[in-house]
């Protein structure tokens, strides 16, 4: 008996929708014993339980758009397949809040809160995500200048624990202090400290009008000093994006949105802030909210404080990297052809209290680099891995850490 | 581990080699000036309180304190409202209001790094003259501390729009309640890895103590429009909340008064709120002064529509301060018309609001008990006052029920027992009403993980503590760079 019938038969009666892992299956490269499609979290703890009985790994799979982000897991017996749980379970229009199950298509959700004038503030920078795929792995785009990031925008969610508990936090208001913000925790944690199946988030009027100003930049200097001039002036924009080509000159773009006179005023102000070369554009301008790389390279997300912006620039010019992303927080992506240039780049955001990690990237690179690189607080999240997952079950592999590293 | 007295004698003495001797206090009379925080009614006498300088002090006590097994307690301004910095009786308090620097305010990264006495509106004086400031303003913002914010993860009249303490603070040193100095998040958003920094804000101190915050600034805005809306009742004003709501306007602040409220006020301050309302909000825009403009006049409007019989739009930071002395002075000065009162601290979506504030009238008339409303309206945080006079036979145990009891409406229409005082003491009862045993029980798996022998803050947010277990070292898979012995896999 091979281990794929063992997963398959440890699981088969957890839920109705069990097969066994095919090729197509495969979670970044790592073979799957068994796919386990639950339609409920009751589903859900079903099969983890059933997983736990047997010591099975788990890795929990939303819509599959970012499954090779982070590491590839080290093994996946079992894949919680949430593309069954597809409903936006409550949209509450006066109370501006919806709640959705974990495989809901974020584009989904915006097209039901939609109908009501209102959107879920979080980017679909990769098309058909979910909802739980986009907290498992902390994706944001431009908007998160003035709104945030998932942290600032869930309010409760719904969790299954690695030993098959079903445990929720938060609740349905988004002003709550009781008890641990366990929403939170599971931002980012890639899957591997509970498989999050229903969440609740807080939402935010359409902007009855949205424009963009651009103005191209041709050195980094110039982007750095027009994006400070941005961020410390009054037109509070809706985003403030770097794009920036390996080789070529780059863009700055900052969005606006609001009652039209008041977009009208803001933007007048952006065009006399940025200088002549400004246009305005009144529909999203290409490679908005898209992360810069593509097939076999490697994608980097970059972090820093804002007085950062130039040399962080700079460096990526440096490594030919293009960069794109959100230069009024200081949080944008790198595409890079040759990870040689992950160390550069990783020095550059460090001096300014940010971090380089490797989003995206053939199998061969991830084995090759250091993937996450310095993670401050490391020994309190393996503590808090341990407590939620002693047995490194969930995910296992998929945030692992060198202890080559130099966390200064 | 020893306990007692025997464990307590040994951190006295370490406390007395690493903090100057004015920063050790064991005299009985001086302790017992620290017996409360913020809710007064609970004291508790605690054994040792130590006022550490910096964090190297404060670490190397809170590590004495985990090698005797001695609980201990943080405490900053000690403004709380729901017993969170309520001392141990065999423990030792850890007050931080010598920890007052602010280190560092970085324009150009729109950052502050500051310690944890640091008051909450001294870190926006410092950020004002860069043209920025610190969102997050509770009503005790002249005298509570950042450390305290943190631990309760506070709120304020402009947190609808603006957020929380958790969505301001980015990073943080944390002394964990093995006694280590770490840093938590990064100076940059989005720091990798798990977002302990969000758990540990509004943990109460159950998780460490930070001892150093590295916070967001806000740009002020260029305009600021406040004004005061009377309506004849709460069913109209809150009409009109919904009414702005729905519209797309997302003003900084909207807080509602009812009648008694209001009375109680103009008694204290004279804030002259328009006469014989039923009900006031207090409606506060702020942004780029083009959109402000038309936001006013969209607000202006959906209040006539739904029943204003006054609006006095503020026209300077004089009349604007007036109308926000109204509102923030509300809480004490329910003093001038009752002699004890209750502070409820309750959440409701916002559209429950009529219903739940019926209900409350309700329960006020069927018991006797009096209860004024002030709230966040915005966002449907409650502050149900309710009055009572001790000295009278039972009406502090009925105020205390009707308190409950508006507890248990918040729960029953889908909130929270809290939506910025904390769970603290007070309110601990209340959490498995609120979440169910295996809610409770994995919230607590985090606690473990900080501090699996509790003595961080002990007693509060969680009715019973979970016994932390071995953790068993089962693993299975392994990445390549960790059978190589050069890295470890979550």
């Amino acid at each position: 008996m091979t281990t794929t019938t063992t997963a398959y038969d440890a699981v088969a009666s957890a839920c109705d929708d069990v097969r066994e892992g095919g090729p197509d299956d495969a979670v970044d490269g790592v073979p799957v014993g068994a796919v386990a499609r639950p339609a409920s979290t009751e589903q859900v703890a079903e099969v983890v339980r059933a997983a736990a009985a047997r010591g099975l790994t788990v890795v929990p799979r939303g819509r599959g758009t970012k499954l090779t982000w982070a590491l590839p897991p080290t093994s996946a017996d079992v894949v919680v397949d949430l593309s069954a749980m597809d409903r936006v379970l409550d949209h509450a229009a006066g109370d501006l809040i919806v709640e959705a199950q974990a495989g809901t298509r974020l584009a989904d959700v915006q097209a039901t809160v939609g109908g009501a004038g209102q959107r879920l503030v979080l980017d679909e920078t990769v098309r058909g995500a979910s909802i739980g795929g986009t907290l498992a792995t902390n994706a944001s785009g431009p908007q998160r200048m003035l709104v945030g990031t998932a942290r600032d925008l869930l309010i409760g969610i719904t969790v299954v624990r690695a030993d098959g508990v079903v445990a929720r936090a938060g609740g349905r208001v988004v002003k709550n202090v009781a008890g641990y913000d366990l929403g939170k925790l599971m931002i980012g944690s890639y899957g591997t400290l509970a498989v999050v199946t229903e969440a609740l988030f807080r939402l935010h009027p359409v902007p009855a009008v949205q424009r963009w100003v651009s103005v191209p930049v041709d050195t980094p200097d110039r982007a750095h000093q027009l994006a400070q001039a941005v961020v410390h002036g009054q037109t509070v924009p809706g985003a403030l994006e770097v794009d920036w080509p390996a080789g070529g000159t780059g863009t700055l773009t900052v969005q606006y949105g609001g009652n039209p006179d008041g977009v009208e005023g803001r933007v007048a102000t952006a065009l006399s802030l940025l200088g002549a070369e400004a246009v305005v554009a009144d529909e999203t301008p290409a490679g908005w909210a898209s992360y810069p790389w593509g097939a076999g390279e490697t994608g980097v997300k970059l972090t820093f404080v804002l007085s950062g912006l130039r040399d962080v620039i700079e460096a990526a010019h440096e490594v030919g990297a293009t960069v794109r992303g959100s230069a009024g927080t200081g949080v944008v992506h790198a595409a890079l052809t040759d990870p040689a240039g992950l160390d550069v780049l990783r020095a550059v955001c460090g001096r300014h209290g940010g971090s380089a990690v490797v989003v995206d990237a053939p199998a061969e690179v991830k084995r090759s680099v250091d993937v996450w690189g310095p993670v401050p607080g490391l020994d309190l999240m393996r503590r808090v891995k341990d407590q939620f997952d002693a047995e490194h079950r969930l995910a296992p592999g998929r945030f692992v850490v060198s202890e080559r590293r130099d966390l200064g | 581990m020893t306990t007692g007295t025997t464990g307590l004698a040994a951190v006295t003495a370490r406390a007395r080699e690493l903090v100057p001797a004015a920063g050790v206090i064991t005299d009985h009379a001086r302790l017992r000036t620290y017996e409360c925080d913020g809710l007064a009614h609970y004291r508790v006498t605690p054994a040792l309180v130590v006022i550490p300088e910096d964090a190297a002090q404060l670490a190397g006590v809170v590590k004495a304190c985990a090698e005797q097994g001695v609980p201990y307690v943080a405490r900053g301004s000690g403004t709380g409202l729901s017993g969170g910095a309520l001392p141990h009786a065999e423990g030792v308090l850890v007050v931080t209001s010598k920890m007052r620097s602010i280190r560092e305010v970085c324009r150009a990264d729109q950052r502050a790094v500051v310690e944890p006495g640091v008051i909450n509106l001294d870190v926006t004086r410092a950020a004002t003259p860069h043209g920025y400031y610190y969102a997050p303003d509770p009503s005790s913002q002249q005298v509570c501390s950042i450390g305290g914010n943190v631990a309760e993860n506070s709120g304020g009249a402009h947190c609808l729009k603006y957020g929380f303490t958790t969505n301001h603070v980015i990073a943080a040193d944390l002394v964990t309640p093995q006694g280590d100095l770490v840093t938590i998040g990064t100076a940059a958003p989005d720091a990798p890895g798990y977002d302990l920094l969000g758990t540990v804000v509004g943990s109460e101190g159950t998780l460490g103590v930070v001892t150093s915050a590295t916070v967001r600034l806000t740009r002020l805005p260029e305009e600021v429009r406040t004004v005061l809306v009377g309506f004849q009742s709460t069913d109209a004003a809150g009409a009109a909340v919904s009414a702005i709501i729905a519209a797309g306007v997302l003003p900084a602040a909207i807080e509602m008064m009812d009648a008694l409220a209001i009375e109680a006020a103009e008694a204290a301050v004279q804030c002259n709120y328009p006469e014989g309302a039923g009900a006031v909000l207090v409606i506060e825009l702020d942004g780029a002064a083009v959109e402000v403009a038309e936001e006013y006049a969209e607000v202006e409007r959906l209040c006539r529509e739904n029943g204003s019989f006054e609006q006095r739009l503020a026209t300077d930071p004089v009349e604007r301060a007036l109308i926000w002395k109204g509102r923030k002075s509300a809480f004490a000065a329910v003093g001038r018309i009752s002699p004890d009162y209750i502070v409820q601290d309750g959440v409701i979506p916002r559209t429950a609001l009529p219903e739940v504030l019926a209900a409350i009238a309700e329960l006020s008339a069927s018991t006797g008990v009096r209860v004024a409303n002030v709230f966040h309206a915005g966002d449907g945080n409650l502050h149900p006052l309710v009055l009572f006079d001790e000295t009278r036979e039972g009406e502090a145990e009925a105020a205390e029920e009707v308190s409950g009891a508006i507890l248990d409406l918040c729960i029953q229409h889908g909130g929270s027992i809290t939506g910025e005082h904390g769970v603290g003491m007070d309110k601990a009862k209340y959490m498995p009403k609120m979440y169910d045993a295996d809610d409770l029980d994995t919230m607590q798996l985090v606690r473990c993980a900080f501090d699996p022998d509790g003595i961080s803050n002990p007693g509060k947010i969680f009715p019973t503590p979970r016994l932390c277990g071995e953790v068993p070292g089962r693993r299975k898979g392994a990445h390549p760079l960790v059978e190589a012995g050069v890295a470890e896999a979550f």
